[in-house]
């Protein structure tokens, strides 16, 4: 098992005729035939986009009838930032499942105005500003390098798209590999946090152990380990090794995500490493670490 | 991005919002104009920089018993040696730290009557993802300090994106605030401006602390801090036409040219990094193995030769900078571009200091091998840890 996407994964890509969206979705399409069914375009419907391979997906003008027509269940979003919630919400209106915004530079705004739509649908929304989601094996959907992965028995979630990639490489030096990775993104109004993929990862059989990356700003990693010691009483619980990144990081500057930024005296990253720890979960004190921390709580 | 007070309150002035008449000085020209355009007798005279805590601040140039960047005056004479007093000297507050700001800009205000200062701000909440009102009778100090003595006393409401300031919202407010009478009336149009302004300019933080309500019952915004969202400012070029760059790093001014998310730090090591994570975790690396890293720097995902070559030239342009790390673990940054980047910078500029370089990921191969077949003086490192223990190493050996 795995959790969001695997082999039965299908793809539309919004905002695929771009330089960005072509590329990635010829990553997508090598990585061991990723379901990629088509992409989305208001003005080129009915046209088609050729790879470099030379490998052709339609066009469609809408959302909606691009899952008419392929039977998608997924979308990723590579459009710019300021049609990106545009994009989310024709997304939403289509009742796809499984929405991934790659897109940095969303105003939060914008996000707010989506979350409520969220509130109201049944899809799940990943990112905005995230690096996507991989299940080795079977499914890449956006941008994070598959030659690092290995398929295996970690689950990985994590707000730092380049974080994942070291915890992703460092599981699989670590020959335990992962079940499937997630990117949920930088800002400060995101579609899905920790606690939910938490729960994921606890619900799927094949995730042993899981990786928790997180970063100074918000309390959602405070909330995340509120959530695991609740469940541990509940005798549900899996080993986690985890890291918080910006220790160093000054108060009240913005550390490059929108949402990485300590302010008013709150989301320093020892209160969250704290919290991690109270809760069970072994904090790496170095990102370098990530695999050999998990490894020594694995062998006990 | 944030704007002076002055200009926050032209702004809110547009929305309908009250606020006290007032003159921004922005030269020893504009002092006589700016006291005959106000009433008086009564004149504030406020120091105009971008950090918080102005009026317990103190004037480096000044007795220590002089007064603070805010001062009250009751005759035109008085605001004028005021001015006389504060303009052009440095401002130290809890807010800038010792070196201060210098007070390049001062506002004139028309005094008010208070019987009462509230705090309201406007921000948006992480944990519901809706914008909220923090609400405080506790106004006019510091909201962090009442925030830890008195929680009770501070009311957040979230407003429901798709109503607005409803009356049910306003309620809540006027009740918050324990508003009687005028004030009471007055409260909902107010509240609604306010969120409407935020919204409307894509503001992160609208600050109004104090609140007033005036003897004569009326609420007046006395002061206002606002911050601008960074990602939503292509799409308001009124609010960019109000940024102040003297008041930034000459370093980050540079880096915002080029796109490049940087922020600079006290320490020695310069850091070149993709990803804001990664940024990050390399500063605390660096720390955790007894160095302090010279900035935070994400050259983000799409970068280009030319952008890795600015992005190298501000970090050697720092002349704190003993030695230097560069993290790539390329996901859509391919470690080629970085290299060429990294050796075109050095051609360009030449290098001084120690320079050790992690490349990981996409194209790491070719990356490495245009690295190795340069002449530049590289050390090669395995992974982060590796990397953190060769620069600090260096640095170390170099001292």
């Amino acid at each position: 098992m795995s959790i969001l996407v695997d082999k039965n994964t299908k793809v539309l890509v919004q905002g695929m005729t771009g330089k960005t969206g072509t590329f990635h979705t010829e990553q997508a399409l090598a990585y061991h035939g990723t379901q990629m069914v088509g992409g989305i375009h208001p003005k080129k419907g009915g046209s088609k986009w050729t790879s470099a391979g030379g490998q052709e997906l339609p066009i469609f003008a809408s959302v909606a009838e691009g899952k008419e027509v392929t039977g998608a269940n997924s979308s990723v979003i590579y459009v710019p930032p300021a049609g990106a919630a545009a994009a989310i919400i024709e997304a939403i209106d289509a009742e796809i499942p499984l929405i991934t915004c790659i897109t940095e530079g969303v105003p939060v705004s914008d996000m707010v105005r989506v979350k409520a739509r969220l509130a109201k649908s049944n899809s799940r929304l990943i990112g905005p500003n995230c690096p996507g989601v991989l299940t080795p094996e079977q499914c890449k959907i956006g941008i994070m390098p598959g030659s690092i992965f290995s398929k295996g028995s970690v689950g990985v979630v994590s707000r730092s798209g380049t974080l994942t990639y070291e915890a992703v490489f460092q599981t699989t030096n670590a020959g335990l590999g992962q079940t499937t990775a997630v990117g949920i993104g930088g800002d400060p109004v995101k579609g899905t946090e920790f606690i939910d993929m938490l729960e994921m990862f606890l619900a799927d059989d094949e995730t042993k152990s899981i990786i928790m990356i997180g970063e100074i700003g918000g309390s959602a990693e405070e909330e995340a380990a509120q959530f695991i010691a609740d469940e541990a009483k509940k005798g549900r619980s899996k080993p986690i090794a985890g890291f918080i990144a910006g220790r160093t990081a000054p108060p009240g500057r913005t550390m490059g995500h929108a949402g990485a930024v300590i302010s008013g005296g709150k989301g320093g990253a020892d209160d969250k490493i704290a919290a991690m720890e109270a809760a069970g979960i072994a904090v790496s004190p170095s990102p370098a670490k990530l695999g050999e921390t998990l490894l020594k709580v694995l062998n006990g | 991005m944030n704007i002076h007070e002055y200009q926050a309150k032209q702004l809110l002035k547009q929305f309908g919002a009250p606020v006290a008449a007032g003159e921004p000085i922005l030269s020893k020209d504009d002092v006589e104009a700016a006291i005959a355009a106000l009433p008086g007798p009564v004149y504030v005279v406020k120091s105009q920089i971008h950090a918080g805590g102005r009026g317990k601040g103190k004037f480096k140039e000044l007795p220590a018993d002089a007064a603070g960047g805010v001062r009250l005056a009751f005759s035109a004479d008085e605001a004028r040696s005021h001015i006389e007093e504060m303009f052009g000297n440095t401002l130290v507050t809890k807010q800038t730290g010792p070196a201060g700001k210098q007070v390049n800009r001062l506002y004139l205000e028309d005094g008010a009557d208070i019987e009462s200062e509230l705090y309201l701000s406007i921000l948006v909440n992480r944990e519901t993802g809706k914008v909220s009102f923090v609400a405080s009778t506790e106004g006019g100090m510091d909201i962090e300090a009442v925030a830890e003595d008195t929680p009770d006393k501070i009311h957040t409401i979230d407003v429901d994106v798709e109503t607005g300031v409803d009356a049910d919202t306003a309620a809540k407010l006027v009740a918050a605030f324990e508003l009687t009478d005028t004030a009471a009336d007055e409260g909902p149009a107010l509240f609604s401006l306010l969120y409407k302004a935020f919204v409307e300019k894509d503001m992160s933080l609208l600050e109004v602390n104090p609140l007033i309500v005036m003897k004569n019952g009326s609420l007046r915004v006395l002061d206002a801090k606002m911050s601008f969202d960074g990602n939503a400012l292509f799409r308001h070029d009124d609010v960019m036409a109000l940024r102040d760059t003297t008041e930034e790093d000459a370093k980050e001014i540079e880096a915002s040219k080029h796109d490049l998310a940087y922020v600079a730090l006290d320490g020695n090591i310069g850091c070149m990094v993709n990803g804001a994570g990664l940024a990050m975790a390399t500063m605390d690396i660096i720390k955790l193995y007894g160095e302090e890293p010279a900035n935070f720097l994400d050259v983000g995902g799409g970068a280009t030769t030319e952008k890795v070559t600015a992005a190298f030239k501000i970090i050697t342009a720092d002349p704190n900078v003993k030695g230097i790390l560069v993290n790539i673990f390329g996901g859509i940054m391919r470690c080629d571009v970085i290299a060429e980047g990294v050796v075109q910078a050095v051609k360009d500029v030449g290098l001084q200091v120690p320079l050790v370089v992690r490349l990981e990921g996409t194209k790491v191969a070719e990356g490495k091998a245009i690295i190795d077949n340069s002449d530049v003086d590289v050390v090669a490192a395995d992974d982060l840890d590796d990397a953190a223990q060769k620069i600090v190493s260096a640095i170390k050996g170099g001292a």
